[in-house]
């Protein structure tokens, strides 16, 4: 095994690291703006919470791979959407691929909040509307940052998740950590080279996000910590001084 | 029948399966199932083609068993190498850098590559014709080393298989693909799919780039490379080639 074959091809898997993550952090944003209202409809009982259902359990039921291919090659085969606005996007297969992991990963985002909410205590809900909080205020002040706190972990899996399978980009084309990693195999017809380095950099990133995770939870899941821990964070040698002073 | 003639009689048996068993050499090829009319899977899932024909029958000429092995052409050769398959015939071209990994029997076809797009197209061969363009290509072909050889400015896409880069020229999102003419004729242009498409410009044959012709990969310092060439070598004197070539063809693909 070659090593020195990724290093000499640096610049196309920073390249990939560049689509991978960018990749992967816009579908979960993208994810969580169509996740929010479907979950707070069906939090609220709402006559078409059916529609987030369905939305959650189609995605969630098909393999994302089957999503990509039919989003890109599937709709690029009728005529009258190729000639729509839409194509200016369709026809690019970065936006397909963010298309598709942004509908997947929203339907994941669904459920995550679904059960996030379900899980508030009553009587969080039931304080504000002894103080008198309107729905709006409720869902806002109390419901979401309380959830949200909650979500957190199931969240950092998320990321995870989505990241490991943006890999599916490279089979639509885009030149993403995997794809600069076949192209590497290809061009010297080697087994591991590529799909090692791959590994490596997908590996790094992943060590990353936990590590991003792990010091908000920190932050927005203190009052959980053991209370050694919260001592030691209280004296500020936890990095306590670099998140200011406890909000909790 | 007594005792001693009916064991004489088993061990003659045993003895003729057991040589049978060593006179028929099992023999593993990698084809790719995705380049019609080479090599393409049908809806049940065999794998038939030229290049398949072409196995079978350079197989039957040695004496050897074969068991075709559906692999993913960009990693065809490390499957050669990790010995999932013991030779590939893939419609692989022979060329220099790949000669540096696996050895090649002699080619047992050459064609030349050439350029398509939608019918009508203005764009040309040259640098200047194809400046701004994308072109789609498979990935790992010597097609692409072409295009990235002498069309360093043309913007590339890049294809697992030649199938997906046609579904692409059709949805407009390349402006023209490069590949082998035959393949791109016969897999393309001359189906349903291909209406409305047609070759441009000229066709090449850079020895750099596109090599000597197909040829039949195996490891380094394998004897089949030599038993191979044999094979063809004999396929094509006994009129077994041009039966199989008449299948597909209407013209002779072994070239000059």
């Amino acid at each position: 095994m070659d090593l020195t074959l990724p290093l000499r091809h640096w610049e196309m898997f920073l390249h990939g690291v560049w689509v991978s993550v960018t990749l992967t952090l816009l579908s979960v944003v993208v994810g969580f703006a169509l996740a929010l209202p479907g979950a707070l409809a069906q939090q609220r009982r709402s006559r078409l919470a059916f529609l987030p259902r369905g939305y959650a359990y189609f995605f969630r039921g098909t393999p994302l791979l089957a999503q990509t291919f039919l989003i890109y090659y599937g709709l690029g085969q009728f005529e009258f959407v190729r000639e729509s606005w839409a194509w200016v996007f369709l026809k690019e297969a970065w936006w397909c691929a963010l298309i598709a992991f942004s509908l997947n990963s929203g339907a994941y985002q669904t459920e995550i909040l679904r059960g996030a909410f379900a899980m508030t205590p009553k009587g969080e809900l039931e304080g504000a509307k002894a103080l008198g909080m309107s729905e709006r205020q409720t869902t806002w002040l109390v419901l979401l940052p309380s959830s949200l706190r909650r979500a957190m972990p199931q969240y950092g899996n998320e990321v995870v998740f989505q990241l490991h399978s943006s890999v599916v980009a490279s089979v639509i084309t885009i030149q993403d950590i995997l794809g600069a990693g076949r192209t590497l195999n290809a061009r010297y017809y080697v087994a591991y080279e590529g799909f090692v380095t791959a590994a490596i950099l997908y590996m790094a990133l992943t060590f990353l996000l936990v590590g991003a995770f792990r010091l908000l939870e920190r932050r927005y899941l203190r009052h959980l910590l053991p209370p050694e821990e919260l001592k030691k964070l209280q004296k500020g040698a936890l990095g306590g001084a670099a998140f200011g002073s406890a909000r909790v | 029948m007594s005792r001693k003639t009916l064991a004489g009689a088993l061990a003659a048996a045993a003895f003729a399966l057991s040589a049978q068993a060593a006179a028929a050499e099992d023999l593993k090829i990698c084809v790719e199932g995705a380049y019609p009319p080479f090599s393409e899977t049908t809806a049940s899932g065999e794998v038939v083609g030229f290049d398949i024909d072409m196995a079978n029958a350079m197989c039957a000429a040695m004496g050897a068993t074969c068991e075709m092995v559906k692999t993913d052409w960009d990693g065809i050769i490390p499957a050669l190498i990790e010995r999932k398959c013991d030779a590939i015939v893939a419609s692989m071209s022979i060329t220099p850098d790949r000669a540096q990994v696996i050895d090649f029997s002699a080619k047992y076809y050459n064609t030349p590559a050439a350029f398509i797009a939608a019918e009508g197209t203005e764009m040309t061969t040259t640098p200047e014709g194809l400046s701004g363009k994308t072109v789609g290509v498979q990935r790992g072909t010597i097609h692409q080393q072409f295009m990235e050889g002498e069309f360093p400015d043309v913007e590339l896409k890049l294809y697992g298989t030649q199938d997906e880069a046609y579904l692409d020229l059709q949805s407009g999102r390349v402006d023209a693909l490069v590949a082998d003419q035959i393949a791109m004729d016969e897999g393309f242009i001359k189906t349903d799919a291909g209406a409305g498409y047609a070759f441009f410009g000229d066709t090449f044959s850079i020895p750099k780039y596109h090599g000597e012709g197909a040829g039949v990969g195996v490891r380094k310092g394998s004897d089949l490379a030599g038993r191979f060439t044999d094979a063809i070598a004999e396929i094509r004197a006994s009129g077994e080639y041009d039966e199989i070539q008449k299948k597909y063809f209407d013209f002779d693909i072994y070239g000059g």
